[in-house]
């Protein structure tokens, strides 16, 4: 489908692994946008018109109109730049597993990750331990596979290489090593990081630990 | 499709996510099995193997290979059956992408509240009261008027995910005491109730209400003043 690049705009906070899957997912497909960033102690009235709901980035605008929620916004992309390479395979039920792991990962990785940087401190072991977990079952459907989308980079990888921009603030602030329990998945990471539209969509480690290390300096732990 | 597809599903006749599939199978007219599930203390083998992550029903088994989550189920569900009326997914990538946001909202507004309103006590459960009015109402908005369905003329994805868990309060007459759920304060969801459960498809998927009633009773989920 033949379709205008020039009205892609993203509402993004830079350090949001959301944010980032629709960028992976715009660079895979080759689609020019632009990028706001939004702040979050201030969202513009941009972002709270298209989305009332949520309020919450990613919101991606295409000729006016909003898509919100990342997983979401990654089909549409999908469907309308229906070029190669696809994020979903066309197999239905491979699609069906594809989406059941998405939306582990979304159920997951965020929520058991955010108590390791900035959770209660006398629940950290617990919390490393869940998160630990998470992490082994992720690596055991990736499996032998090169990707999770088997040979070719896919929708679950969308899904889940943004957070691993985030495993050197896990590691340092959670006081754990990630590669020691799930070195597959480690070396999954590096390979993700020599596409280029990872390369470039996910900032680098260091920034987001200075941003956990203010988030936490302003808010406290949780 | 293949004329000796095999369709089953793994249930718990009061799950309301577990109505959704039925519903949806009934709605395309496919041919399906129910295995009944003992839950929550008595899960079979063949649940445990097939749902490994959470070891939850619905898990639909077509041909022998899982698919689990009911979202992820309805639309495997309608992209393998397409040739079927109804389409749970508009055509249209914006359109899908709106049905999909609403499905999401559902879920985690309206479901995610309301177990924790039946399921908890205290501040949890007023927590959950107050969050399941929160979405309600937003839903209000969005049926209603020239929208017959969320899906607009026809039944979609988003009414097929709602109805289950709304028809506690539309169908059963005993959570009438749970009255801040009614027709005066919901009265574009109360039509759409009825419209939904006119359907031969949800009428028989919803689990009748002696049963129901029994169910919440011993497990005293029906006070609302806590």
């Amino acid at each position: 489908m033949g379709e205008d690049n020039s009205n892609v705009v993203l509402l993004d906070f830079w350090p949001s692994s959301y944010g980032m899957r629709v960028k992976i997912a715009l660079q895979e497909k080759g689609v020019s946008y632009e990028c706001r960033q939004e702040d979050f102690e201030a969202k513009s009235s941009l972002l709270l018109e298209m989305n009332p709901i949520h309020k919450m980035i990613p919101v991606l605008i295409h000729n006016g109109k909003p898509i919100c929620e990342s997983l979401n916004i990654v089909e549409y992309i999908d469907e309308v730049w229906n070029h190669k390479p696809s994020l979903l395979p066309s197999d239905p039920y491979k699609r069906s597993q594809a989406r059941f792991w998405g939306n582990y990962i979304d159920k997951n990785v965020y929520s058991r990750g955010k108590k390791v940087w900035n959770g209660k401190v006398e629940e950290k072991e617990e919390s490393k331990k869940q998160f630990i977990e998470c992490l082994k079952m992720l690596e055991e459907e990736l499996g032998e596979k090169p990707y999770f989308g088997g040979d070719e980079f896919g929708y679950v990888d969308v899904a889940l290489v943004p957070f691993t921009s985030w495993f050197y603030t896990y590691e340092t602030l959670g006081n754990l090593s990630i590669e020691a329990f799930v070195p597959k998945l480690v070396g999954w990471t590096k390979r993700c990081m020599e596409k280029q539209s990872v390369a470039k969509s996910l900032p680098h480690p260091h920034n987001i630990y200075d941003f956990a290390l203010k988030y936490r300096e302003a808010h406290g732990y949780e | 499709m293949a004329k000796n597809d095999e369709v089953i599903m793994l249930d718990f006749w009061l799950s309301p996510y577990a109505r959704r599939v039925q519903i949806a199978l009934e709605e395309k007219g496919i041919k399906y099995e129910i295995k009944e599930e003992d839950l929550p203390n008595n899960k079979s083998t063949l649940l445990l193997q097939l749902n490994p992550v959470y070891k939850k029903v619905p898990v639909l088994i077509h041909n022998g290979k899982p698919i689990c989550e009911s979202l992820v189920v309805l639309e495997y569900i309608d992209e393998v059956w397409n040739h079927k009326s109804p389409s749970l997914l508009p055509s249209d990538p914006y359109h899908r992408a709106q049905a999909r946001f609403w499905a999401d909202y559902v879920d985690k507004k309206i479901y995610d509240n309301a177990m924790k309103f039946f399921k908890t006590e205290g501040e949890e459960k007023e927590d959950g009261k107050k969050g399941l009015i929160e979405g309600l109402k937003v839903m209000e908005e969005q049926v209603g008027g020239d929208r017959t369905y969320f899906g607009g003329d026809n039944i979609g994805l988003v009414d097929v995910i709602l109805v289950p868990l709304f028809s506690w309060f539309y169908v059963y007459k005993f959570t009438n005491n749970l009255n801040f759920v009614s027709q005066e304060s919901f009265p574009n969801l109360f039509a759409w109730a009825k419209k939904c459960t006119e359907r031969d498809s949800v009428s028989k998927c919803i689990p009748k209400e002696q049963k129901v009633f029994e169910h919440f009773q011993q497990r005293n989920l029906l006070n609302s003043d806590q």
